[in-house]
């Protein structure tokens, strides 16, 4: 499974990337000291095929207007700090690369959506937490383990979740879901893999619990398969797959 | 702020809010969280982070935690031990090491039964990986010791310990960033009555009174320019503990790991070698076989980095410019990449379009880890000079030093180390605050001092741009601090600090708004960064001589007659001076040995 970082793929050779050229990027600003309704605002910043987006962030914060604001921290995608809305689709500023996208255009840049915008990248992520904290993303054994000593899983048992113990909770699967845009009661899909993390996992034996959380008029039955999520996750999860196998257990009423 | 659980018994004097808690966490990393898990059900508590914790940088850690589990061969605690010791070029406190190493295996266990998600043997246990210095019977052939979870061992480990935090209802406080330590005048001794903190979303200051606070702030990484290090790294809290007057130890003593994405600094972690990658010159040579020729390759990670800058500066460099090496993983087949290797894998993939299933990839060494920080004891306590503890005060992880690391630390001992002594913080912490300790009183006005600050360079018309001078400075420190240091390059970039010092005075914060106010956070972290480095630079020049992580190319042996003792630096004087002497005092500090004599470090 690739992860979400390509556009449109133009190979790089060795001379495109010693050569800079001018990218012109279109940003969504807000300030909410000022601003009742965003804008857009452009800006020209000199790049190589090898910058990230988070790059040309940094350039705009640091050489022309120091009140551009986003979350980053890893630089890496690791972290999970930076989701936004790039050209359209949501991606990890830091793991987007300039040669990846299509430059004869402005690059449009925006905060995910769906969440309350705070000021021009940053959305409140408080809606998203809780919904993770909904789902009790925790393991529940109702017996203890050998004292000293580590529960038995064996290779295939760990291998059932494994896809799902990657998610970094960016929210760019959540903010990518149409559902979720129309209704932000719905637990969204970073809430269900780390509902099926659990769920999934030999050791945990509170399955049904989370089950009947999620199947909620709020919870699993709300998702319409577009696959937005999964073309949106920067971890390569295959969330609406993962979605669908709670789906599968809640009529199963068993993992 | 978490609304489900933070508390609500808040009060505003002066536009300042104020709260009470036992304990404070400062920082929601790795050993935070393992402090809050410890923390929260024995005393009221509360852990302040920057960040939200699972942005925190634990989760870039990738290889493995060491625990001798012997669950694929024979291993032993001590075995560890002096591993650990032998890899920090015995300026290990030993009796530090011997507390991670046995410590280290419930560390592990506790972990997996919290629901840590570790690579599993055939027979279903922890699986365990070879690692760098990490050695059968002292030095005999590398050991299978380091626990993981492919290479995202730092990920799931923060993942567990937030999910924990979740379980237990601890109280956060997300996107709050804290500036100062309160310290109150006690019988004429200076004690810790709370910390202030900035309010990311609004700007508004919050007080937090405690009677006892756990450092757990991370690293200083972005005082370089090639770093592992997230942004977010700038050593907030080790500066504001040098700002206070208390000692900083070993600070010259800086880990540059040798595989980071060349010309990038990203983390490929150790554990590729550890699966059996091998590192090649130009010509495709094996060269650690020359210089570590019974462990090769899995020579600690000073070694290796120091052999790396040596090939590259004797002409046998890879690529166009002769600039860096190659990390060959294609032997180990895709299926190994993919399953036990897949982010590192990945990450070649995207930042440098190279596969390593089928190319070898280019690597230098890139900053790391800083060993030194904030002194403790066994106990997580805060020193304020070679053995007095202050009371209520903890450090632990990447921003203390207890010394396990010594002048170099062994991969996969950090994540042991804010496993083991974040606990330790937590349980001491509530023990402490449960002994009968009142609240220290906090002084008139507590968060005065930062809102000045603030205000200050809030309103400043200056010129200098933030990014200019931390770029200048991080360029400079790449350039003569990083791993090959000299009498003239220290001293050169210690002029260069200085000058950057004073302009830094003249900055221009172009954000004005209260809300969400990076710039400002950016200027205030650079103030850190500058401090910081100094710190690291004048330590660095002190010592003349070259152990573990610091070498010296005019002192290129180990000195043990004079320098087999750490370093502890002090904030002596006013902070501004342009004369660094003026304002850090050098002591020292001895080094704790117990059974293992400091011998030759060959591998």
């Amino acid at each position: 499974m690739t992860t979400a970082t390509l556009e449109n793929t133009s190979a790089g050779t060795a001379d495109a990337a010693t050569r800079s050229f001018t990218v012109t990027f279109l940003i969504r600003r807000f300030d909410p000291d000022v601003d009742t309704e965003p804008r857009w605002q452009d800006f020209d910043v000199e790049m190589y095929a090898t910058d990230r987006v988070l790059d040309a962030l940094h350039k705009i914060k640091w050489e022309q207007d120091g009140s551009l604001t986003f979350r980053r921290s890893c630089a890496h995608g690791i972290c999970g700090s930076d989701a936004m809305r790039i050209n359209g689709r949501n991606r990890l500023a830091c793991k987007t690369l300039i040669k990846d996208l299509d430059i004869s255009k402005p690059i449009y840049v925006e905060a995910i959506k769906g969440l309350p915008l705070e000021k021009d990248l940053v959305v409140d992520m408080e809606p998203f937490f809780a919904s993770y904290r909904e789902v009790q993303p925790f393991l529940q054994s109702t017996s203890a383990p050998a004292p000293g000593k580590e529960r038995v899983q064996s290779v295939a048992e760990r291998a059932r979740f494994d896809d799902t113990t990657k998610c970094i909770l960016c929210a760019a699967c959540t903010s990518s879901c149409p559902v979720f845009w129309t209704d932000g009661q719905y637990f969204g899909p970073a809430a269900i893999v780390n509902a099926h993390r659990f769920i999934f996992d030999s050791r945990d034996d509170e399955a049904k619990v989370r089950l009947d959380i999620l199947n909620d008029k709020e919870g699993v039955w709300r998702c319409r398969t577009t696959f937005n999520c999964t073309d949106a996750c920067p971890r390569g999860i295959e969330v609406t797959k993962a979605i669908a196998e709670v789906k599968q257990a809640i009529l199963r009423g068993k993992p | 702020m978490n609304s489900d659980t933070a508390s609500a018994e808040t009060t505003i004097v002066d536009g300042v809010h104020h709260h009470q808690f036992d304990i404070v966490i400062v920082g929601a990393g790795g050993a935070g969280m393992r402090a809050a898990i410890e923390a929260g059900p024995g005393a009221r508590t509360a852990v302040i982070s920057k960040l939200y914790p699972t942005r925190s940088h634990t989760g870039a850690a990738q290889g493995g935690m060491a625990a001798a589990l012997a669950n694929v061969e024979e291993d032993s605690w001590e075995w560890h031990t002096f591993d650990t010791i032998k890899g920090g070029d015995y300026l290990v406190d030993q009796d530090a090491a011997e507390i991670l190493a046995r410590e280290a295996i419930d560390a592990v266990i506790d972990l997996e039964n919290m629901g840590l998600p570790f690579n599993r043997t055939p027979d279903g246990k922890i699986d365990q990986r070879r690692f760098g210095g990490h050695t059968r019977d002292h030095g005999k052939a590398p050991v299978r010791r380091a626990c993981y979870a492919a290479d995202r061992t730092g990920h799931m480990i923060l993942q567990t310990l937030f999910q924990n935090c979740v379980k237990l209802g601890i109280n956060f406080f997300n996107e709050y960033y804290v500036l100062d330590l309160v310290m109150t005048d006690v019988d004429g001794v200076p004690q810790p009555s709370g910390v202030v903190a900035y309010d990311l979303a609004t700007g508004e200051l919050h007080v937090f009174q405690a009677k006892a606070v756990i450092f757990a702030t991370g690293g200083f990484g972005k005082i370089y320019k090639t770093t592992s290090n997230a942004h977010t790294l700038t050593g907030d809290g080790v500066g504001i503990i040098w700002r206070k007057g208390l000692p900083l130890e070993d600070m010259e003593f800086f880990q540059f790991h040798p595989t980071g994405l060349a010309g990038l600094g990203i983390l490929l972690t150790e554990g590729a070698r550890g699966e059996g990658a091998i590192l090649r010159n130009a010509s495709g040579e094996r060269f650690m076989e020359r210089y570590a020729p019974t462990i090769k390759d899995l020579a600690p990670r000073d070694i290796v980095s120091r052999c790396m800058v040596q090939e590259v500066a004797e002409g046998r460099g890879a690529g166009p410019h002769k600039d860096y090496v190659l990390l060959d993983c294609t032997h180990l087949g895709a299926e190994v990449l993919e399953t036990k290797l897949p982010d590192i894998t990945e990450f070649a993939r995207t930042y440098l379009g190279v596969d390593p299933v089928y190319e070898p990839v280019p690597v230098m060494p890139t900053a790391h880890y800083a060993m030194g920080g904030i002194p403790t004891n066994v106990k997580a306590e805060v020193l304020r000079d070679n053995t007095t503890v202050v009371p209520g005060l903890y450090a632990a992880g990447e921003c203390a030093c207890v010394s396990v690391h010594g002048s170099n630390r062994l991969g996969t001992n950090s994540l042991l180390d804010i496993n083991v002594f974040g606990k330790r913080a937590g349980r001491n912490a509530v023990e402490y605050v449960n002994s009968g300790v009142d609240f220290t009183p906090l002084p008139d006005d507590p968060a005065g001092a930062i809102r000045r600050m603030l205000q200050e360079l809030r309103d400043s018309n200056g010129t200098e741009r933030i990014a200019a001078i931390r770029k200048e400075l991080q360029e400079e420190m790449d350039r003569n601090a990083q791993v090959f240091r000299t009498e003239e390059s220290l001293t050169h970039v210690a002029s260069v600090i200085a000058g950057l010092r004073e302009r830094y005075k003249n900055i221009a914060v172009q954000d004005k708004g209260k809300r969400f106010n990076t710039d400002l956070l950016e200027a205030v972290e650079l103030g850190f960064l500058l401090d910081l480095a100094e710190v690291v630079v004048e330590s660095a020049r002190n010592r003349q001589e070259s152990r573990g992580g610091h070498m010296r190319d005019d002192y290129p042996n180990r000195d043990d007659e004079k320098y087999m003792q750490h370093t502890m630096a002090y904030l002596s004087g006013d902070a501004h001076s342009s004369v660094v002497s003026d304002h850090i005092r050098l002591d020292w500090k001895p080094v704790t040995i117990t059974h293992y004599q400091p011998m030759e470090r060959k591998y």
